[in-house]
């Protein structure tokens, strides 16, 4: 059998999901931006959302998702996000709406707008994806920079007198009753990102449900400003950031039963 | 004296770092000058560009649409750029990247297989000095030692043990380009 | 010996605020800034001053609004987006009468745009400072070492009047590399000016820092002693360069970046027998509005050339007053002209 015929005859096991359009993603080799995108991908294919779904495209490394995402999409200024997913569902509420946020947007510049959406009980899902730097603008540091880490605005490492101390979104967001379905998950092996996919399911599914504002943090890898291999990277996120943002599923209001 | 070069290539080849050094010569021979590195839409996608205008005077603009002279580190670089070189002017190619044939007769032309030059002197990275060095001998807009010297300004004290080779690979260069100059 | 150095804009404008005595910086990361807050991260804390990146511009500029509160020679840089964000707390600060200065990177707009050179923000830098009778005075430099000078210099005038002082510069000045002399640094004035709050009060009257008048004729009186500072910058802060012919036909008008392309294209239109002057306005509030009128009687046409769609040419427009015909080029979006499109348009118009 020549190539083309066993390529004729085979069962495709992996493909690119409906949800993803071919544009090449424009990611450093080795970030895990790419994971988390086919994941939303995947998740709005089995739920059989996509034509029905926005995406909210915010800014950052992923501030072209409005290409990848073969859905509609909404490109909103840095850190506001949620006030835009807020006025789209409100005025259309069949529509499944998720925002795209890295943690210079949503835990930086888009805090109050994130926090505010939560207390409103806003039904959007929030997809959070931390990787302690600003990637878009050179790796300085994000609010979720880990103590002593260095990065350009931090060059000798991140101190309590200069930068404070990181942000803990998901355990600041755990207080608010508005919030349906929060989780911390991240993607350094396929059993990590198998289940960071039933995590960002489940909070697709709660918006579905109606039941409020859903949020899966991603811990997330940026081997180029993290200045290491990818692998590396991906060792750091399991010895080092997983301390300070411990994966967990902090609220659940689906299994709940709510 | 008001001299342009205008340098293109790809992202990683040290477009930029040979613009620099050129800067630094300058500069070290009391010159006036303007280095500016544009990524402009096209340059998307790993592509890299500098203007440098040196001048015994005022420099003016820093822009310049149509440059006295280019360097042209690849294929890309001179199918965007190599039309824009002012008639008369100067343009250093590349040729292992680029096939070297060139459609131009109104310019003087020095093409120099600057990779396979470099990879001789162990280096692929050393293209941009290849091509610096026959930039600097056929233009004579600053002194060759100066450029050389140069390095020890520009570089980080830690990338001190690349700095023979790109003296070599200079010398290279401006040994290649001497046998096209008339 | 002060020794003559390449280095960027972006390098410039932050040493030149740390010479002229800038000891507090408040910002937050926006391209093709970023080298200004990531240098200020790291030589301001090696001097005792302090480097505080903020959560976001709005965050920044209300920073600013406290250091400033209490007599700090402080400042904030951003690019294009970034400044919009500035404007409410700008406001705040003029209608507080506090000094600060703020740098803007022009970028290409409007929106999130790109990147790329633009001076699309000059309504923004000379009509903006959000809502209300207020300005920034704004200087708008066309060199890295002119933009080293401002900067320095800014702080200083921002203190004499009691204002916002904005210098406007774009992606190219940030970016590019040219030689600057570098001064020795100067610290700040040890003695804090009378109407500043905290530090030991030591028996003067408290101080109260506020841009609440809910009277209208006090409020009227505010805004009327600003304008008065304003119009004493006009007699004292006006600032231009002038070059090219002393008898000539067309008159080019630029700032910034655009001047520096015309300084050259006035040279080609030269060699191809077109004799033009062109006026450079550095302060571009105040405006150098007399000495634009006064060649204006003298040429045939005078040509604006800016990186927007027309923004710049208004001022100009109202110092000409009519006198002669005023031509327009410009490019937007982060695309630059160059010294030989405006050659050809200065020929094509004489
Ligand atoms: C008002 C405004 N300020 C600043 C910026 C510059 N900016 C672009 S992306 C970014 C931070 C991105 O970091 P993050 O959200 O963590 O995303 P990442 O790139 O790390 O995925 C900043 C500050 C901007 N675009 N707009
Ligand atoms: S800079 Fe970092 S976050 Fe951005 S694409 Fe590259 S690796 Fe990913
Ligand atoms: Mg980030």
């Amino acid at each position: 059998m020549n190539t083309l015929a066993i390529i004729e005859t085979s069962k495709p096991v992996y493909t690119r999901p409906d949800s993803l359009t071919d544009i090449q993603m424009r990611y450093c080799p080795g970030c895990t931006h790419g994971i988390a995108h086919r994941l939303v991908a995947e998740v709005l294919d089995e739920l059989g959302i996509k034509e029905r779904t926005v995406a909210i495209a915010t800014v950052g490394c992923s501030v072209y998702a409005y290409e990848y995402f073969d859905t509609d999409a909404v490109q909103a200024s840095h850190g506001r996000g949620p006030a835009v997913a807020t006025g789209i569902k409100r005025c259309q509420p069949d529509t499944i709406v998720f925002t795209y946020q890295g943690d210079g947007d949503l835990a930086a510049i888009g805090l109050a707008e994130v926090l505010h959406a939560a207390a409103r009980a806003e039904n959007f899902t929030v997809v959070f994806i931390n990787n302690a730097v600003f990637g878009m603008t050179q790796g300085q540091m994000a609010p979720t920079t880990l103590m002593g880490q260095k990065t350009t605005t931090t060059p000798l490492g991140r101190s309590v007198e200069q930068g404070g101390y990181p942000l803990n979104i998901c355990e600041l967001l755990a207080q608010i009753p508005g919030v349906a379905y929060l989780a911390r998950e991240t993607m350094t092996s396929p059993k990590r990102v198998r289940q960071a996919k039933r995590s960002l399911k489940k909070a697709f599914q709660v918006q579905m449900a109606g039941l409020g504002f859903s949020l899966v943090e991603l811990i997330s890898s940026c081997p180029t400003w993290w200045h290491m291999k990818p692998l590396e990277a991906l060792q750091w996120i399991e010895d080092v950031m997983v301390q300070q943002y411990p994966l967990k599923v902090f609220v659940d209001k689906l299994e709940a039963g709510e | 004296m008001r001299q342009e070069v205008f340098m293109a290539g790809m992202g990683g080849q040290g477009v930029l770092l040979a613009g620099q050094l050129l800067a630094q010569a300058a500069l070290e021979a009391g010159l006036e000058l303007s280095w500016f590195p544009l990524y402009s839409p096209e340059v998307r996608g790993g592509r890299a560009t500098c203007t440098l205008v040196i001048a015994d005077g005022e420099v003016g603009s820093p822009v310049v649409g149509q440059p006295g002279s280019v360097i042209l580190m690849d294929g890309i670089a001179v199918d965007n750029h190599l039309h824009r070189v002012r008639p008369g002017g100067l343009a250093v190619i590349n040729s292992s990247l680029t096939g070297g044939e060139v459609s131009r007769n109104d310019i003087d032309i020095v093409v120099i297989p600057a990779t396979n030059a470099a990879m001789e002197l162990g280096s692929e990275r050393a293209t941009n000095m290849v091509l610096l060095g026959a930039y600097v001998r056929a233009s004579g807009v600053v002194e060759a030692q100066a450029v050389e010297e140069a390095l020890y300004r520009v570089l980080p004290e830690r990338h001190y043990d690349y700095i023979p080779t790109n003296v070599a690979a200079l010398q290279r260069g401006a040994q290649l380009a001497e046998g096209q100059l008339v | 010996m002060p020794e003559r150095q390449l280095i960027t804009g972006n390098e410039a404008a932050a040493e030149g605020a740390i010479a002229g005595g800038c000891r507090y910086f408040f910002g937050y990361p926006i391209t093709p800034q970023n080298k200004i807050p990531e240098y200020m991260s790291e030589h301001l804390p090696r001097i005792g001053g302090v480097y505080v990146q903020a959560e976001s511009e709005v965050a920044a500029i209300n920073m600013l609004y406290g250091a400033a509160a209490t007599g700090a020679w402080a400042m904030t840089t951003s690019s294009s987006p970034g400044i919009s964000l500035m404007q409410e707390g700008l406001s705040y600060m003029i209608g507080a009468e506090l000094p600060c200065v703020l740098v803007d990177m022009v970028r290409g707009g409007p929106g999130l745009g790109n990147i790329a050179p633009a001076q699309s923000d000059y309504w923004l830098a000379t009509r903006g400072a959000g809502h209300g009778d207020g300005r920034c005075l704004t200087f708008a430099p066309a060199s890295v070492q002119e933009l080293y000078d401002l900067t320095g210099e800014a702080f200083p005038i921002a203190q004499k009047y009691r204002n916002p002082v904005m210098i406007l510069a774009d992606a190219v000045l940030a970016s590019m590399r040219e030689p600057c002399t570098l001064r020795e640094r100067l610290d700040p004035p040890q003695e804090k000016p009378p109407w500043a709050v905290g530090g030991a009060r030591k028996g003067r009257q408290r101080n109260i820092i506020n841009s609440l008048w809910t009277a209208p004729p006090v409020m009227e009186e505010v805004n009327l002693r600003v304008a008065q500072r304003y119009e004493q910058a006009r007699q004292n802060e006006l600032r231009w360069t002038e070059h090219g012919a002393d008898d000539p036909e067309i008159l080019v008008c630029a700032y910034g970046i655009s001047a520096r392309i015309c300084q050259t294209a006035i040279e080609h239109a030269a060699e191809a027998g077109v004799a033009c002057r062109l006026i450079r306005p550095i302060s571009l509030f105040p405006f150098p509005v007399q000495v634009i009128a006064d060649w204006a009687q003298r040429v045939n046409k005078v040509l604006v050339v800016e990186l927007s769609l027309g923004q710049f040419i208004e001022d100009v427009r109202l110092a000409v007053e009519g006198a002669c015909p005023v031509e327009f080029l410009g490019h937007t979006g982060g695309v630059l002209v160059t010294p030989e499109e405006v050659a050809a348009r200065i020929i094509e118009i004489a």
